[in-house]
């Protein structure tokens, strides 16, 4: 019998974005050796690995909700910046008229905006799963007016959250050498990753994915399974609006997680995901995310002027996507395949197994 | 004599890590001559195809056509060299008209000559006698005809070797009929045809010279008429002739006459059966004869609620129950095969244990999954019972064999242990020994107690499996057949006759 490989194809789902990241880290220490100091302000760790990992904590938490949209509807939600804008909107809205602010009023508000974000997949979910709209059809509808809700909302122009609660969640808890935002991403993760353990929400999300109609004869009713994506995606949204508008201070209802889905469905295009749904990884779209924020951070720190970022990250993608097309994959197995049987120098040994057996059963 | 040869091939070899695929195997092709391609799944009949075509590339051996080396390096060069190709499953646009279906793509020229292009069409559709018109959409013809048009494109205008790959598989009888009759008049052009189905009737009834391969070796090249069935049938399966013989001797079911474990009174469903009545007892193995569309797999899909139910009532083992999803079937018990194992059976890029235990585990529950560890212990243990031959149960299934695909999807419904299996065309496409194990199974589990319903479009085969026949016809049960001395011939006539 051969091997299993699944370990190593699993692995290699996540060759491209640990390549990536080993490139930009390269690239950084070029630049300068320093890349991995970090240094300690009043009790908390700071430098440019802390810095990613708190840049990157809205979008990690989106690409995973991201992941399990795409796997599942076989189509990205793009309205997950607005969804969170509109969540964290509600958030500030109950903190700022409670008065006198305690964590108790901080979590209230935060799983009234959970609730928020719950109903707006509802409606993306309804839309997608019992109409049989388009996923991006069906979310550019909150695309387009989910940041004139979030404004309504806030009843005018960025709500200023001036209070040493939120302050902590957005930045540091004193005596807590790691930034709140990072925190609460890990347990984020920690939380999927449950969940992923406890349920069948993977071989459920995948058997849709891939064949909806033999799920559906299986007794999974696919309709369900996406209409909970996008619940899921939901929550996803309100918990990172959550922390883009502790760590802002303000609700900038035009600016805040703009153009984030972007980002979002790179990193999940990034970690080795089909964006035509069906098998997923979460640890890919996670490190996705992550490189994308290295990436950005890179780019800045070479000193690239501001307006000409886009393009160079552009570029960049352009040429990932390449290396890791399927046509340039089986160039390069074909390749090494090749060298490998030359340096060999002898033809495939043959697995003469079955001819054995039959050969014993006769004696 | 040397001439008539239009294709040689020797001492053809072609390995796959880990696999070898063929070994040393020769393959003649004369003009004008219908050749059957036999062997069962995994015997290399499609790594030869591919060769042929320049889909693969061989590693040893020379190929000759009309006498001159060649080499094909992909398929766009052996279709230049005059090899046309039509696979198992029809690869045209649905929603372009015939006419464009056979020529774009084709030509060298920019545009497109709609006028010519309309002209030249009709004038290959009346030669070959497809009933087809050019600006007709091509999904507005039967699959049939679908099927002919296809192998129109193949053939084109100068084609010399036409290969179809399972062409038969989704027609019917009369459909079959048709397509043999183009068949034979590009054979009497001189074209030369290679054939490869599972159906051995067809083989005899078309094909002038049969070459058999199994386990990637070339075992013989015979004249169609001097090569019995049976004898046939033991080159491909490598087993002597008294054992394949035993095997068409297999004892028909019986039932008890207790309580109905399932039983339907005036079932409808939203894909267009008549309500219809049915019952199957313990232990019993009954079947739905019929042509293809009769009805017989919208019947099943019923039972199981595939389709959305519209009315009639249900008794599981005497007590009345709501049907309403394939979910509330399997609570009662019920499992389904589908027909169209890759649409509606298997998920293709999940692994096969994944595949096996997908029925339980939605039968337990999403917020209870199975362990890793009872997982892998399922799939090892029916991977075993049912021979199902994959190097480990994480390969994807999509990489299997169609019998073995099969096999895990039969394993998957096994699994559930349920106590009315059905079982809608679980052989189609699969190898004779596949087939046999398969009839075999389902014989032993009807011992066991479990009551099946058994379909299959080869009516000697549900003979063979069936204690009870139900015989439909346009969407409605026409009759009852049961007995030990069934014909095939009595339910050709029960079909003939019925539904007047």
């Amino acid at each position: 019998m051969l091997k299993p490989k699944t370990r190593f194809s699993n692995l290699s789902n996540l060759f491209l974005p640990l390549s990536v990241l080993a490139i930009l880290i390269i690239i950084n220490l070029i630049k300068g050796a320093d890349y991995f100091r970090i240094t300690v302000v009043n009790g908390a760790f700071y430098g440019n690995i802390p810095n990613i990992l708190f840049g990157a904590s809205e979008l990690v938490i989106l690409s995973v909700g991201m992941t399990l949209v795409t796997a599942a509807s076989r189509g990205q939600d793009i309205s997950i910046g607005e969804s969170g804008a509109i969540s964290s909107a509600i958030f500030v809205q109950y903190v700022l008229r409670s008065g006198n602010v305690t964590l108790w009023t901080i979590l209230v508000g935060f799983l009234i905006s959970c609730v928020a974000g719950i109903v707006i997949g509802a409606f993306n979910g309804t839309l997608v799963s019992f109409f049989n709209v388009q996923p991006m059809v069906a979310t550019l509808i909150l695309f387009l007016g989910g940041r004139s809700i979030a404004f309504i909302i806030d009843g005018k122009v960025s709500p200023i959250l001036a209070n040493e609660i939120s302050n902590r969640i957005g930045t540091v808890i004193p005596g807590v050498p790691i930034q709140t935002p990072i925190i609460l991403t890990a347990v984020f993760i920690v939380l999927v990753a449950m969940v992923l353990k406890a349920t069948n929400l993977r071989l459920y999300v995948e058997a849709v994915g891939i064949n909806p109609s033999a799920a559906r004869l299986n007794g999974i009713n696919p309709k369900r399974v996406i209409f909970l994506t996008f619940l899921i995606m939901g929550v996803c949204s309100a918990i990172a609006g959550f922390i883009a508008v502790n760590k802002a201070g303000r609700h900038d209802s035009v600016n805040l997680l703009k153009f984030i889905m972007m980002d979002a469905i790179l990193a999940v295009a990034l970690g080795g995901n089909s964006l035509g749904g069906g098998r997923f990884g979460i640890t890919g779209s996670i490190l996705g995310a992550y490189t994308i924020e290295m990436l950005n951070r890179t780019l800045l720190r070479l000193e690239v002027n501001p307006e000409a970022i886009k393009v160079f990250k552009a570029v960049f993608i352009i040429v990932l996507m390449i290396v890791a097309s399927p046509v340039v994959r089986a160039f390069v197995t074909q390749a090494l395949d090749k060298a490998k049987s030359i340096i060999a120098g002898s033809p495939l040994r043959q697995t003469g197994g079955t001819a054995d057996a039959t050969g014993r059963k006769g004696e | 004599m040397q001439s008539d040869i239009i294709l040689k091939m020797e001492g053809i070899c072609k390995s796959f890590p880990g696999v070898r695929a063929l070994h040393n195997v020769d393959f003649t092709l004369r003009k004008g001559e219908i050749h059957a391609l036999m062997g069962e799944n995994g015997a290399g009949k499609s790594t030869l195809i591919k060769i042929i075509t320049g889909v693969y590339q061989k590693d040893a051996g020379q190929i000759y056509l009309e006498g001159r080396p060649v080499s094909f390096r992909s398929p766009q060069e052996a279709q230049d060299m005059g090899i046309g190709t039509v696979f198992q499953e029809i690869a045209l646009c649905p929603n372009l008209t015939v006419a464009e279906n056979m020529f774009i793509g084709r030509g060298r020229d920019r545009f497109v000559h709609w006028k010519t292009m309309n002209g030249k069409a009709a004038e290959m559709l009346s030669s070959l006698g497809i009933p087809a018109s050019p600006t007709q959409e091509l999904a507005s013809c039967s699959i049939a005809v679908q099927q002919m048009i296809a192998i129109a494109r193949a053939v084109d205008m100068d084609c010399k070797i036409l290969i179809l790959d399972e062409p038969t598989s989704s027609l019917d009888e009369d459909e079959v009929q048709k397509l043999f009759a183009l068949m034979r008049q590009l054979k009497a052009r001189g074209v030369g045809i290679i054939f490869i189905t599972h159906f051995i009737d067809q083989v005899y009834e078309i094909s002038d010279r049969i070459t058999v391969l199994r386990n990637g070796e070339l075992i013989g090249e015979y004249e169609a008429s001097s090569l019995p069935q049976i004898e046939l049938i033991s080159k491909m399966m490598g087993k002597a002739l008294s054992d394949v013989s035993s095997m068409k001797k297999l004892e028909p079911g019986k039932a008890d006459d207790s309580v109905p474990v399932f039983e339907a009174t005036a079932l409808s469903s939203a894909a267009g059966v008549r309500p219809f009545d049915f019952t199957i007892q313990k232990g019993e193995v009954n079947g739905f004869a019929g042509l293809l569309g009769s009805g017989r797999s919208e019947s099943v899909r019923a039972i199981f609620a595939a389709d959305k139910v519209t009315g009639g009532e249900v008794k599981v083992n005497g007590k009345r129950v709501k049907i309403k999803s394939p979910l509330d079937a399997m609570k009662q018990g019920i499992g389904y095969l589908p027909e169209d194992r890759k649409g509606d059976g298997i998920i293709d890029e999940l692994s096969v244990r994944d595949n096996i235990i997908l029925a339980m585990q939605v039968m337990k529950g999403f917020f209870r999954p199975l362990s890793r560890k009872q997982a892998e212990e399922f799939a090892e243990q029916f991977i075993q019972q049912l021979d199902i031959k994959v190097p480990s149960p994480n390969t994807p299934i999509k990489s299997l064999s169609g019998g073995n695909q099969q096999k895990v999807v039969l394993a998957r419904w096994l699994l559930t242990q349920p106590m009315y299996l059905i079982l809608d065309e679980p052989t189609r496409g699969i190898d004779v020994g596949t087939k046999v194990e398969i009839q075999k199974l389902v014989l032993k589990l009807a011992a066991e107690g479990m009551s099946l319903t058994f379909i299959s479009s080869e009516i000697d085969e549900m003979l063979r499996v069936c204690s009870r026949m139900i015989v439909m016809k346009d969407r409605e049960i026409v009759g009852e057949l049961s007995g030990t001395n069934l014909t095939e011939q009595d339910v050709m006539q029960m079909i003939a006759q019925g539904g007047k």
